[in-house]
C-alpha cells in the first residue's frame, strides 16, 4: 500500500506517535491495550464480573480464574477488566471537562489580562486553595454518589490548575510579535486567538492534562474507596480496593490486582506526560 | 505636502506592574505630535522608556490612547472599530524587529506572508498563492521559500519575509520597529537597502522606530527625537544631524560610539539613569540631567517651537522643545 | 597578560558530527590593554571567550595553549580552574541581571567574590565591596551596599557587576558584549568606566562585541573574526584607517553611518561557511569580491607594518606596508 492511500488523519497520528520520545510511546501502548481490553471486555471477561459463587469464597488463582475471588466468589480477573473500563472512563471524562473549560478560560485570561484576568482568575485560585478531595467530597455531599458525581468532581479539582497553565502559556504567546501582527494584519481578536494563541499554547495543557489523568485514576480510586464514587455493584478499581482491604491478610490477590491495575495505568499516563513535557513544554511551564 | 499620517497631543499612560488598588501610572506618551508625509520615511529615536514603541502601537491601532488624535489620510483612527478599523489597517502594516517572534513558529512562510490576504478575502486561493510568490520575489526570497517554516531560515531571511507579509496588502504606510535591530551589520545593510528600494518602487511611507542613532540617520527623510513620552526634537534628517539644538539630541549624537578610533569620546556626555516613566520629572523631562538647566526647566513644559532659519517653506520646520535655545552649530 | 595560541574548539553536534566554531586563533592581551574581539553571530567570538574562561559546552575539544601570565590554563583541573576564575581572570557577560543573584544584596554580592579567592575577615570584604561600588561609580555606596539587584537599573547593576568581576585585581578581564543591552548614553558611561578601570588597574581586557563603533571608542588592538578564525588583528587605528582583509573593509562599509544616504549600503553576499565542513582555504572565499585561485589553499598570515596581522593572499607577495586596496 502507497503512502498516498492512506488517510491523512491515520498517517498523522503515526508521525505523533514516532514524533514522541521512545519511553511516551511506551505509555501510549500502555494505554491503547488497556482501552483495547476495556472496549472487548465482555469477550475478554472469562466471568460476569457480578456473578457471586457461594463456593468460591475468597479462592486462590487457578487457570479458570488467574486472579482468585472475592469475598462474595466473585471472579477477580473478569471485575478488575472491567473496573479498568469505569476508572478509565472517569479519567478521561474527568481530564477532558476539565481540559474543555480550562482552554477558553485559561486562554482569555491570558490573553486578555486585566479585569478579565481577575473575574477569571481570582474564583479559580479559590477552587483552588481547597483540599481537593473535601472539594470532591463536599460536591458529592450535594449530588450525591455515582461514577458521573465522581468524573465531574475530579474535573473541578482539575479546572483550576489547567485553567492557570494554559493561562501562564498564553500570556507568553500574547506578547509574541505574530499575535499583534496577525490584528494588524486584519483578523479579529477571536480569529487571532483561534489562529495564533491557542495552538501555539496548547502544549503545557496537554503535558499538565496526561499528568493529571495519571493522578485522577488515584482520585477516583480514593473516592470509590471511601464509597462516594462508583457505587458496588459495579467494578470499579477503588471500590475493589475497599473491598479487598478487608481480607487483605486472607486472600491479597483481590487486593493486589486492582492495585497493580492502578499502578500501571498512573505510570503509562505518567509517561506519556513527561515525553509529552520534553516535547511540548520546554521552558518548564508545568510544574 | 498633504500629511499621511497627523498625530496630535498623544496621552498614552499604562497601569504599573504590581497591584494594589492605588497602582501608580506609566506614563508612556505625554502629549505627542508627528507628521509623516507620503512617500516618507519618519525615523523616531530614542532610548527606553521614551515611548517610541507605544507611539507606533498606536498609529497600527493596537494601542488605544487616553487622549490624543490619530489622522491617517484624513480619517481618525483613535475610536476605531469593527470593519472600519479593518479597512484602515489594509493600509497601515507593521514590521516588528524580532523576525522569529513576529512569525508563527507553527506556520509555512508562505501562510504567514498571505495572512492578511486571507483576512480580507483578497482573490481566490490560487490568486493569493500566486500573489505569495510575487511578494517573496519583491523580497528576494524564491517561491519555494513559502513552504518553510521560520526556524529554518536565517536572521535576515525571516525579516524578509515579515516585509513580504507587511507588504500583502498593499499598505501606505509602514510601521517597523527596531527592523533591524536583532540582525548583523552586514545583513542589517541588506535590509535597509531593501526597503529603501521598496519604498522608491512602492511609494510606501515608513515610520521607522529605532534606538540606533546611525541606522536612522541613514534611512530618514525626517527625523524625531524622544525622551520619556515627549518629543523633543523634529528636524529634517541632515539639518537634525548637523545642527542638533535640544541638550539631550546632542549628548544622544555624541553617545554613539562612531567607527572611527580619531573621534573618540573624550568626556561622558550625560551622566546618570534614565528616570522611570513611572514617575517622570515635572517640568522638561530632562531637566536631572541637563546640563544647561535653569530653574523654569523643572517648573514649565516646553513646548516643540520652530529655531532657526534653515528651513524653507518645503522643509519640515526644525522644532525643538527647549526654551534655552541654543545657536546651531558650527 | 593572556596569551592565546593557536586555538581550535570543537562542538559536538546532532549526528555525531562536530562544530570547528573556532580554528586556530593566535591573540594576546597585553596589561592594561583592551583588545577588541570583533565579529558578527556565530563567528566564534564567544566561544573563545569561553575557551579562556574554562567554560566550553560539555564534550567540547579545546587544543592549542591558553596562557595566563606564562601558566597554560588547558591542564588545569576543575578545581583549579575555579581558582583562577574570578581571581586571575574575570568575566562581564551581556546581561547584568543573569549575572547577579536576585535575592542578595549587591554590596554581598562584590564581598562574596572577594571572600572565595581571599581569606579576610567578613568586615574588610564589606569595606572593600564599598570601595569597588565607589570605584565603579554607584552614587553612595555604603547606602547601596544592602539593596538587591532589582533596585538598581539596568546600568548600575552592569557597574555592579564589574565591580565584582574587579574584586581580585584580576589579570584579564573577558567582557563578552558588556554593554549590547543598555541604552546609548549609559552604553557610553560604562564604556568610559572601563577605559578608566584599565588605566588604573592595569587590567587586560579581551572587549567582545558585534559593534565596530564600540570597538573605535575604547580599543587599543582589533581582531576581527570571521567563521571562528582571526583575519586581522592591529592597532585600532591602523585597521580602521586601511583595514587589509576584504572582510574587514566589508564589514566597515557596511556600517550605516559611514553613508549618510549616499544610496544602498555595501552587502557582504552569500552565507557563513557550514563549519562543520569547513573549506579547506580562505573561510571567507566564496564571499569574497576579491577571490583568486590560492585562496582554495589556507591563506597566509602576513605580518604588518604596525605589528599586525592579515590572513589575506592579497598581501603575501606585497611588502608589509600599509597598503591602498583599490
Amino acid at each position: 500500500m502507497t503512502a498516498k492511500s492512506i488517510p491523512a488523519g491515520v498517517t498523522a497520528v503515526v508521525r505523533a506517535f514516532f514524533w514522541l520520545p521512545r519511553s511516551a510511546r511506551a505509555g501510549v501502548l500502555i494505554l491503547v491495550v488497556l482501552v483495547i481490553v476495556t472496549l472487548l471486555a465482555p469477550l475478554i471477561a472469562p466471568h460476569d464480573p457480578n456473578a457471586i459463587d457461594p463456593t468460591r469464597v475468597l479462592a486462590g488463582p487457578d487457570l479458570g480464574h488467574p486472579f482468585g475471588a472475592d469475598a462474595l466468589g466473585r471472579d477477580v480477573f473478569s471485575r478488575t477488566v472491567y473496573a479498568l473500563r469505569t476508572s478509565l472512563a472517569i479519567v478521561f471524562a474527568s481530564v477532558a471537562v476539565a481540559s474543555l473549560a480550562a482552554l477558553p478560560l485559561g486562554t482569555a485570561a491570558g490573553y486578555f489580562g486585566g479585569w478579565v484576568d481577575q473575574v477569571i482568575s481570582r474564583p479559580l485560585d479559590m477552587l483552588l486553595v481547597l483540599p481537593a478531595l473535601l472539594l470532591a467530597i463536599t460536591l458529592i455531599a450535594i449530588v450525591g454518589p455515582g461514577s458521573i458525581v465522581a468524573a465531574l468532581a475530579i474535573a473541578l479539582i482539575y479546572l483550576p490548575i489547567l485553567a492557570r497553565v494554559q493561562r501562564a502559556a498564553s500570556l507568553v504567546v500574547a506578547h509574541a510579535g505574530f499575535v499583534e501582527g496577525g490584528r494588524a494584519r486584519g483578523w479579529s481578536s477571536f480569529a487571532v486567538l483561534r489562529r495564533h494563541v491557542v495552538p501555539n499554547a496548547l502544549g503545557p495543557l496537554l503535558v499538565q492534562a496526561a499528568i493529571l489523568a495519571g493522578f485522577a485514576v488515584q482520585i477516583e480510586a480514593s473516592l470509590s474507596f471511601l464509597g462516594l464514587g462508583t457505587q458496588p455493584p459495579t467494578p470499579s478499581l477503588g471500590l475493589m480496593l475497599s473491598e479487598g482491604r478487608d481480607v487483605l491478610t486472607q486472600a491479597p490477590w483481590v487486593e493486589i490486582f486492582p492495585g497493580l491495575a492502578i499502578a500501571v495505568i498512573v505510570l503509562a499516563f505518567n509517561l506519556l506526560g513527561d515525553g509529552l513535557r520534553h516535547r511540548l513544554d520546554p521552558q518548564g511551564m508545568v510544574s | 505636502m498633504t500629511a499621511l499620517l497627523d498625530v496630535r497631543g498623544l496621552v498614552v499612560t499604562f497601569p504599573a506592574p504590581g497591584s494594589g488598588l492605588r497602582r501608580k501610572r506609566v506614563h508612556a506618551l505625554s502629549g505627542v505630535d508627528l507628521t509623516l508625509g507620503r512617500g516618507h520615511t519618519h525615523g523616531l529615536v530614542g532610548e527606553s522608556g521614551s515611548g517610541k514603541s507605544t507611539l507606533a502601537r498606536c498609529v497600527l491601532g493596537l494601542q488605544r490612547p487616553d487622549d490624543g488624535s490619530v489622522l491617517f489620510d484624513g480619517t481618525e483612527i483613535v475610536g476605531l472599530r469593527g470593519s472600519a478599523l479593518r479597512d484602515i489597517r489594509r493600509r497601515i502594516q507593521p514590521v516588528f524587529q524580532d523576525p522569529l517572534g513576529s512569525l508563527d513558529p507553527r506556520w509555512t512562510v508562505g501562510r504567514s506572508v498571505r495572512e492578511s490576504l486571507d483576512a480580507y478575502g483578497v482573490g481566490s486561493p490560487p490568486d493569493r498563492e500566486r500573489r505569495v510568490r510575487e511578494l517573496l520575489d519583491l523580497v528576494g526570497l524564491s517561491p519555494d521559500h513559502a513552504d518553510r517554516h521560520p526556524v529554518q531560515l536565517s536572521g535576515g531571511q525571516r525579516q524578509r519575509v515579515g516585509i513580504a507579509a507587511a507588504l500583502a496588502s498593499g499598505p501606505d504606510l509602514i510601521v517597523a520597529d527596531e527592523p533591524v535591530s536583532a540582525l548583523d551589520v552586514s545583513v542589517q545593510a541588506q535590509i535597509l537597502n531593501l526597503m529603501a528600494r521598496l519604498q522608491r518602487d512602492l511609494g510606501v511611507a515608513f515610520l521607522f522606530v529605532s534606538h540606533d542613532l546611525s541606522v536612522v540617520e541613514h534611512v530618514s527623510d525626517e527625523v524625531s527625537v524622544m525622551y520619556l513620552g515627549k518629543i523633543v526634537e523634529t528636524a529634517d534628517r541632515a539639518d537634525l544631524f548637523a545642527n542638533p539644538v535640544h541638550p539631550y539630541t546632542r549628548a544622544l549624537l555624541d553617545a554613539v560610539p562612531i567607527p572611527e578610533p580619531d573621534a573618540r569620546l573624550v568626556h561622558v556626555p550625560l551622566s546618570g539613569d534614565i528616570p522611570s516613566p513611572i514617575d517622570p520629572p515635572s517640568g522638561c523631562r530632562f531637566h536631572p540631567r541637563c546640563p544647561l538647566r535653569v530653574d523654569s526647566c523643572s517648573r514649565e513644559r516646553p513646548a516643540l517651537t520652530p529655531v532657526g532659519t534653515l528651513n524653507s517653506a518645503d522643509h519640515t520646520p526644525h522644532l525643538v522643545a527647549c526654551p534655552v535655545v541654543l545657536p546651531a552649530r558650527p | 597578560m593572556l596569551q592565546i595560541d593557536d586555538v581550535r574548539v570543537r562542538i559536538p553536534v546532532k549526528g555525531g558530527r562536530w562544530v570547528e566554531a573556532v580554528g586556530g586563533v593566535t591573540l594576546a592581551v597585553g596589561s592594561g590593554e583592551i583588545v577588541g574581539l570583533v565579529g558578527e553571530s556565530g563567528c566564534g567570538k564567544s566561544t573563545l571567550g569561553g575557551a579562556v574562561m574554562g567554560l566550553l559546552p560539555s564534550g567540547s575539544q579545546l587544543s592549542g595553549q591558553v596562557l595566563l601570565d606564562g601558566r597554560d590554563l588547558r591542564g588545569l583541573t576543575a578545581e583549579e580552574y575555579r581558582q583562577v576564575r574570578g581571581n586571575d581572570i574575570a568575566l562581564v557577560s551581556q546581561d547584568p541581571s543573569a549575572s547577579l543573584d536576585p535575592t542578595f544584596a549587591v554590596g554581598a554580592q562584590v564581598a562574596e567574590a572577594i571572600r572565595n579567592h581571599r581569606d579576610i575577615s567578613r568586615r574588610a570584604a564589606r569595606e572593600q565591596a564599598v570601595e569597588l561600588l565607589r570605584a565603579v561609580g554607584i552614587p553612595d555606596p555604603a547606602a547601596r551596599y544592602s539593596d538587591p539587584p532589582h533596585r538598581f537599573s539596568g546600568g548600575m547593576k552592569q557597574r555592579v557587576v564589574i565591580a565584582a568581576a574587579l574584586a581580585n585585581d584580576p589579570s584579564v578581564l573577558i567582557a563578552d558584549e558588556p554593554t549590547t543591552a543598555l541604552d546609548v548614553t549609559i552604553q557610553a558611561q560604562i564604556l568610559h568606566l572601563l577605559r578608566d578601570l584599565t588605566v588604573r588597574t592595569g587590567t587586560g581586557v579581551l572587549l567582545i562585541t558585534h559593534d565596530l563603533g564600540v570597538v573605535a571608542q575604547v580599543c587599543d588592538r582589533i581582531a576581527v573574526m570571521y567563521a571562528g578564525q582571526v583575519v586581522e588583528q592591529g592597532t585600532v587605528r591602523d585597521v580602521f584607517a586601511d583595514p587589509l582583509h576584504p572582510y574587514t573593509r566589508a564589514l566597515l562599509d557596511s556600517q550605516p553611518a559611514a553613508h549618510h544616504r549616499s544610496g544602498d549600503l555595501p552587502v557582504i553576499l552569500g552565507q557563513v561557511p557550514d563549519l562543520t565542513h569547513p573549506p579547506a582555504g580562505c573561510r571567507f572565499a566564496a564571499r569574497c569580491a576579491r577571490v583568486h585561485d590560492r585562496c582554495t589553499t589556507a591563506p597566509p598570515v602576513v605580518e604588518t607594518q604596525g605589528g599586525g596581522r592579515v590572513a589575506c593572499w592579497l598581501h603575501d607577495a606585497l611588502p608589509p606596508v600599509a597598503q591602498e586596496v583599490s
